[in-house]
């Protein structure tokens, strides 16, 4: 076994047709952790967890999940691992016992019923377990795949965007359990959009057509992107974030609430640009978001790939 | 381990496709509701007597005797009389075209013949392309002859009545000379209703899954390809099971086909031909990328199976190509066991080489099946 590494994997590349979908990503994840997994619409952070559990078949990369070799031995990985897939995809036409019964059976769970049971119970499901999953509301199907991954006990989740469209009570709840379970050794992988969830992950990375392009803790990210931000405040902000963006060396200009972060990577050159516009407005320098951060990075290289 | 079949996990498999079965009422209606259908349809054109068939009479004697005769026909309700015809050729060419069913030929000196006793022929030619209309038609000819000579055969002419048909009747059942009766047709019927539902409906197992994206989940799990195939087509084998009982249920009670040997051996020949049909749809899962593809698949299996196999037309009318071809599908041996075991009482020995046939067919198809599984999403 590698260490106390869940995930230790090197150059994962996919590609579809000519296509470089994945580009050489590496990731490691210590057991126990929650490692957040970012990145704009169709960065492949989807097409990245079906390599590591064994669902594509990786173009290049090495590296071992769980102590097993990724490539070769993705059936092995298999029973250990928890995969939420992104679109619901336990079935519709089975009630909710059946379809944890299902699962359980697959993965060959002893003590079944006991197991089920206690999956809905810890639900909230009891009394509703007859009801046909395709007769659930998203947020509850959600609900049901995450209690489905978990039935057979694995040491390593790979969640893939399991709280969209889940409600603030209920996403508060799923992640306190999350880090109950971490507590308990757990690995989790989760891709999110959610800024709130990225801070409380342990460590996070973030991807970009297939580029990994930053990881680290929440701080280490920020501070890595060496990111100069303003937050402004007066009126008619909407203005003067249009007049800024045409500025060489502010890189954006975005509304939050009542006040306006103006960030830039060059911190002399944004103060020049902010500079004509100092005395009008209220300026105070903040410490920037991971959002500011990950657009940052995203339109850098959106503009490496232009280049 | 995952790395063996587990029995588990083929149990589990099975038993979700049954409850997504017994969900599924629409299909498991049309399951039920094909044969029936099918047997309603074909049993009924095969019952029904058919009536008006368009006939011609080609009268080579003017006699009184051949007159009844022609007014006979004309006067039956199973014969529409088309027209009388002068010639030979003409009679060739009204057949050729379609315009009659029948051309019945009266030679000549009908008449002096019959009244000497000397049987003189009766020329029925029949178009039997369709012969489930024809069949009875031609039975109803002798019957005819029969009484409308009654009439004119009385008084001193009375012994000719008595011996049983005083002409010598000669059919021609022409273009289908194996005339395929209902008992042919029923039995068969179960082989052709089989094959359709079958392969379609596990030829759609997979491409489901994979349309409705729980492909992903499945895949995911540490499963192996032969636990999934074969737990999706054990269910439906006993689909396949309820439409043999209907289809013998109606044989025997609708159409009153004979059963003549060992039901026992007909399900046993039928678990492998089932099981045949269903690796071939399961097959076609694998293969198509939407349920859509899958339904073609079935049917570019399904309509050689119907014309090549001997219940569309008789087998060995077939040429060599046609034949080789319909050596090769199951529903070619399964009909030859059905026919075998119910009209001639065949035993295990007789159909065994028609089982070889099929069991290897199925098993050629799981392998593919087994073989072009796709473990990834790739
Ligand atoms: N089977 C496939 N064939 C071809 N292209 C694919 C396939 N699957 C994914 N892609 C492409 O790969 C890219 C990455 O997709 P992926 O689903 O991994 O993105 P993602 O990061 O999960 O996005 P999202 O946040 O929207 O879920 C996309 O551009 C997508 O179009
Ligand atoms: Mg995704």
């Amino acid at each position: 076994m590698n260490g106390d590494l869940a995930i230790d994997v090197k150059g994962m590349t996919k590609r579809f047709g000519t296509r470089t979908v994945v580009n050489g990503i590496d990731l490691q994840v210590r057991s126990g952790e929650i490692y957040g997994f970012l990145g704009p619409n169709g960065s492949g952070k989807t097409t990245f967890i079906r390599m590591l559990c064994g669902l594509l078949n990786a173009d290049a990369g090495s590296g071992t999940c769980l102590g097993f070799d990724v490539i070769k031995e993705s059936e092995a990985i298999k029973t250990q691992v928890g995969y939420m897939t992104q679109r619901f995809s336990f079935y519709e036409d089975l009630s909710i016992r059946e379809n944890l019964d299902f699962v359980a059976r697959m993965y060959g769970v002893k003590h079944r019923r006991a197991a089920v049971d206690a999956s809905i119970e810890q639900l909230g499901l009891a009394g509703r377990e007859r009801q046909l999953a395709g007769q659930l509301s998203g947020g509850w199907k959600q609900r049901l795949a995450l209690a489905a991954c978990l039935i057979h006990s694995p040491k390593l989740l790979l969640l893939d965007e399991p709280t969209a469209g889940v409600d603030p009570k209920a996403r508060r709840d799923f992640w306190e359990q999350i880090h109950r379970l971490a507590a308990k050794g757990l690995t989790f992988l989760i891709t999110t959009h959610y800024m709130d969830e990225a801070e409380r992950c342990h460590r996070l990375a973030y991807l970009a057509y297939g580029n990994l392009l930053t990881h680290g803790t929440v701080a280490e990210v920020i501070d890595g992107a060496k990111l100069t931000t303003w937050a402004v405040r007066g009126t008619d902000l909407l203005n003067l974030a249009e007049k800024l963006r045409q500025c060489p060396g502010v890189h954006q200009a975005v509304a939050f609430g009542t006040s306006l972060h103006v960030s830039g990577g060059d911190a002399t050159a944004l103060e020049q640009a902010i500079a004509p516009f100092r005395s009008d407005y209220e300026w105070t320098l903040i410490r920037a978001c991971l959002e500011d951060v990950f657009i940052h990075l995203m339109d850098q290289s959106k503009d490496n790939f232009a280049a | 381990m995952s790395h063996r079949f587990s029995i588990t996990r083929f149990l589990a498999i099975i038993t979700k496709e049954f409850i997504q079965m017994r969900r599924d009422r629409v299909t498991f209606g049309m399951m039920v509701g094909i044969p029936m259908l099918q047997l309603l349809l074909f049993g009924y054109a095969i019952n029904s007597d058919p009536k008006d068939l368009p006939a011609a009479v080609l009268m080579n004697d003017n006699g009184p005797q051949a007159r009844t005769l022609l007014g006979a026909i004309r006067n039956s309700s199973y014969y529409k009389f088309v027209k009388q015809l002068h010639s030979e050729d003409e009679a060739r060419e009204v057949l050729e075209h379609g315009e009659v069913q029948f051309v019945i030929t009266i030679p000549q000196d009908f008449s002096r013949d019959l009244l000497r006793g000397d049987k003189p022929a009766l020329l029925v030619e029949a178009d039997a392309t369709d012969p489930a209309a024809t069949s009875n038609a031609i039975g109803t000819v002798r019957t005819l002859i029969n009484s409308a000579l009654q009439n004119d055969l009385k008084g001193p002419l009375a012994y000719l009545a008595q011996t049983d048909v005083p002409v010598d009747l000669r059919v021609h059942a022409l273009y289908n000379p194996e005339a395929i009766t209902q008992y042919n047709i029923v039995p068969g019927l179960m082989g052709v209703v089989l094959t359709m539902t079958m392969v379609m409906i596990t030829a759609l197992a997979i491409t489901r899954e994979r349309e409705r994206g729980t492909m992903e989940n499945l895949l995911s799990m540490p499963t192996r390809p032969f636990e999934v195939l074969l737990g999706k087509i054990i269910p439906y084998m006993l689909v396949g099971y309820i439409q043999v009982v209907l289809i013998l249920v109606a044989a025997h009670f609708l159409f009153h086909v004979p059963m003549v040997g060992n039901l026992g051996l007909l399900f046993a020949a039928a678990f492998v031909f089932i099981a045949a049909n269903l690796a071939v749809g399961i097959t076609f899962s694998t293969v198509s990328t939407n349920q859509l593809q899958a339904v073609q698949g079935s049917f570019f299996f399904f309509l050689p199976s119907l014309l090549l196999s001997g219940f569309m037309f008789p087998f060995r009318g077939m040429p060599q190509w046609a034949q080789n071809i319909g050596e090769v599908l199951p529903l070619t041996h399964f009909l030859r066991i059905v026919r075998g075991v119910l009209l001639k009482g065949n035993t295990f020995t007789d159909i065994s080489l028609e089982l070889w046939h099929i069991s290897m067919f199925a098993i050629v198809a799981l392998i593919i099946g087994v073989l072009r599984y796709r473990r990834t999403l790739d």
